[in-house]
């Protein structure tokens, strides 16, 4: 009966899995005090980064358009609600008038929890004020996409996607409407606010950088909570709306509430989501959250496969670290050597490899994966599946060939 | 009665200009098997349909257990439009979701069959477990319902074990052959504990012994869980085998009702099927 006591027992499966999870974090710490942030190599970190603030994204994407059969774009506009609001509680008092230069002293969110905390309690008080903050940025962004929801998810598959593209729209037209600048700043950039880099502790002199670290326990503790929830009965009532609507309204699930409950979490955690982006970035400039941006974790969902958490924090890693880390060298006249071929005096470094050939073979690649690949490179299942399939594959080889040994003695 | 399941009263849905369905009026009571048939669209889904809240009726008031799950009357377009009959019997509008009248105890099956492809049978019968559960999204997520999470694990593993289906647990639903989709189908209905289950034609293309078998199930069905089964059906050897009452259905009329026997010599069914006995009486 091992799949009624699944729920209590702690497979050897999940240990070796929270084994790795250890050994990674870990190695990021030590990682982050080996690499110098002048050397070459903190490339690697920089991409750890982003790739695990777009591994989160992509999967509360998913949950929605992958889980729950939604298909939704409203991605960047959630994820500016959820950076705006991050950012607008976490600038210094004293920052504020720098930042809001046209609006002078008449801003109106006038508490920085990272401040405030700091100051009363010190250090892990600032922790504390920006861990307060992120999660601020994620019920907003949720309150917003319950309003959103309200109206859009009447609709389905097509009209959904336009309609929640258009509202990410009128958020960005309303966060950069001059009515609201002394609220949002008006589309002007947000910025001077609490960073990663305050997150570095220094001991007797000595600076220990945790920023990878942080983002990525972060990022972390978001997804496993999405992976619980989808592996929950609600996460069931979710894929049970996917594969056949009418079929789930017969077995008495509640279509409405439980599309808007989908929705409400997914953008809770793209709130999150933005907040770390915000964080990563430095500045928030509501001009960046276009619907390219949605359309890039899109990209990120189907090339890692739709309806598979792994599958979407590894598109998210390839996705960050083929675009910021090992194709930059082909726009900027040095990739694996390629740069010294000369033929009849034209030479590849000089000619090719210059601004914007990147994008270029970057989309071949995305063709090629599409292609070869036509669900994803998981598909709907989890890496745990692949692990099992070739341990079982190995296992199958080996005994045979025992068995070719055996009757050749 | 005090042991009736169903009731329609009057019911009447009219599509634009075309009744679907004409002042049908019908009873089910505890226990019993009842079959709806009638010729190609002569508007037995479309009845179910109506029953089960996916249309709200034109005209007209359904029960379940004594308590109104749908009422309603000729309104907005159809105030002038109406053309059925009792006109102003009806006043009140009573509308449930589709989900809410399943939670109420009506259980039902698709024409065709509408399973939870891509997921396991065992997660197709959990999926009828959730409505009921005691949980909330944050209960749920961190487990803190695992009592109730064990209890849903444990009933579907007993239904499962009952329809023969157990060593399928883990088999994706799309990957059964056509019999056991319908018989999949028909747990994950009585997962949702219905008072009342409705089956639309469960032995639609199916062979001579798969019929027998679905014959011998439904009424199997009946007996382990004291469940009360309207259905229906295309395939006549299969209704006079296992109801114990039949409607008949034409053009959205109901023109006979009756034991089998009395169905199998009643002259305005054979020719709404066969449509000849004009013919033959000349």
């Amino acid at each position: 009966m091992d799949v009624i006591n699944s729920t209590k027992k702690i497979s050897t499966k999940n240990l070796t899995i929270i084994a790795l999870l250890v050994a990674f974090f870990i190695l990021l710490i030590i990682l982050e005090q080996v690499i110098a942030p002048t050397d070459r190599m903190n490339m690697l970190l920089v991409s750890l980064r982003q790739g695990s603030i777009f591994a989160l994204l992509a999967v509360s994407m998913n949950l929605l358009n992958g889980f729950t059969g939604l298909f939704s774009l409203g991605h960047a506009g959630f994820m500016l609600i959820g950076a705006t609001t991050y950012a607008l509680f976490s600038i210094p008092l004293a920052q504020r008038t720098d930042v809001f230069l046209w609006f002078s002293d008449s801003y109106l969110i006038r508490t920085s929890f990272p401040e405030v905390l700091g100051n009363a309690i010190g250090g892990p008080g600032m922790i504390m004020g920006m861990l307060i903050a992120i999660t601020l940025a994620g019920l907003i962004t949720a309150v917003f996409a319950f309003l959103v929801g309200l109206p859009v998810l009447r609709m389905r598959s097509d009209y959904l996607a336009i309609a929640t593209l258009g509202f990410a729209e009128i958020i960005r037209a309303l966060i950069m409407w001059q009515g609201l600048g002394t609220l949002t700043n008006a589309g002007n950039p947000l910025r001077n606010f609490t960073r990663h880099v305050d997150l570095n502790i220094t001991i007797g002199g000595q600076t220990f950088g945790l920023i990878t670290f942080t983002l990525a326990l972060l990022s972390a503790i978001c997804i496993f909570v999405i992976i619980l929830i989808v592996s929950s009965s609600y996460g069931r009532a979710f894929k049970a709306i996917r594969e056949d609507d009418i079929a789930a309204e017969a077995m008495g699930i509640n279509l409405f509430k439980h599309k808007q409950l989908s929705f409400c979490i997914s953008s809770f955690f793209v709130g999150i989501g933005g907040a770390l982006l915000a964080i990563f970035m430095g500045t928030v400039a509501p001009i960046q959250f276009r619907a390219a941006m949605t359309y890039e974790f899109l990209l990120i969902v189907v090339l890692g496969g739709i309806g598979s958490v792994s599958g979407s924090v590894i598109g998210a890693m390839l996705f960050v670290f083929a675009s910021m880390w090992w194709l930059r060298g082909l726009d900027s006249g040095a990739f694996l050597g390629l740069e010294r071929i000369t033929i009849g005096g034209f030479n590849i470094g000089e000619r090719v490899f210059v601004s914007g050939f990147r994008l270029v073979v970057f989309s071949v690649i995305i063709m090629c994966v599409v292609l070869f690949f036509r669900r994803g490179l998981l598909g709907d299942k989890e890496l745990p599946y692949y692990v099992k399939k070739l341990k079982d594959t190995i296992v199958t080889r080996i005994t045979r060939k025992e068995k070719a040994g055996v009757s050749d003695g | 009665m005090a042991d009736n399941v169903l009731r329609l009263e009057n019911l009447t849905m009219q599509f634009g200009g075309l009744i679907a369905v004409d002042d049908i009026s019908l009873d089910v009571n505890k226990g019993e098997i009842v079959a709806l048939i009638g010729p190609n669209g002569a508007g037995k889904t479309t009845a179910f349909n109506c029953i089960t809240g996916v249309y709200e009726p034109t005209n007209g008031r359904v029960l379940l257990n004594g308590e109104i799950i749908s009422e309603s009357y000729p309104r907005g377009k159809m105030k002038d439009a109406y053309k059925g009959k009792n006109k102003g019997t009806y006043n009140k509008v009573v509308r449930h979701t589709p989900d809410k009248i399943t939670y109420r105890g009506i259980a039902r099956t698709f024409q065709n069959i509408r399973l939870f492809k891509a997921l396991t049978v065992f997660e197709n019968v959990m999926i009828a477990k959730h409505m009921r559960a005691k949980q909330n999204i944050f209960t749920a997520t961190f487990r803190l319902n695992w009592k109730e999470e064990r209890r849903m694990r444990e009933e579907t593993m007993a239904l499962l074990e009952e329809q023969n289906l157990a060593h399928l647990k883990d088999h994706t639903a799309s990957s059964l052959p056509y019999g056991l989709q319908r018989r999949l189908e028909i747990a994950r209905a009585l997962a949702t504990d219905p008072s009342l289950l409705l089956l639309d034609e469960p032995a639609a293309g199916m062979n001579p012994q798969e019929t027998q078998e679905i014959a011998e199930f439904i009424r199997s069905v009946r007996e382990k869980y004291k469940t009360t089964i309207l259905l229906i059906e295309h395939h006549m050897g299969l209704v006079m085998q296992i109801s114990e009452r039949i409607y008949v259905l034409d053009f959205g009329e109901m023109i006979a009702h009756g034991t089998p026997d009395e169905i199998r010599s009643n002259q305005k069914v054979i020719g709404a099927y066969l449509g000849v006995v004009e013919d033959a009486e000349n």
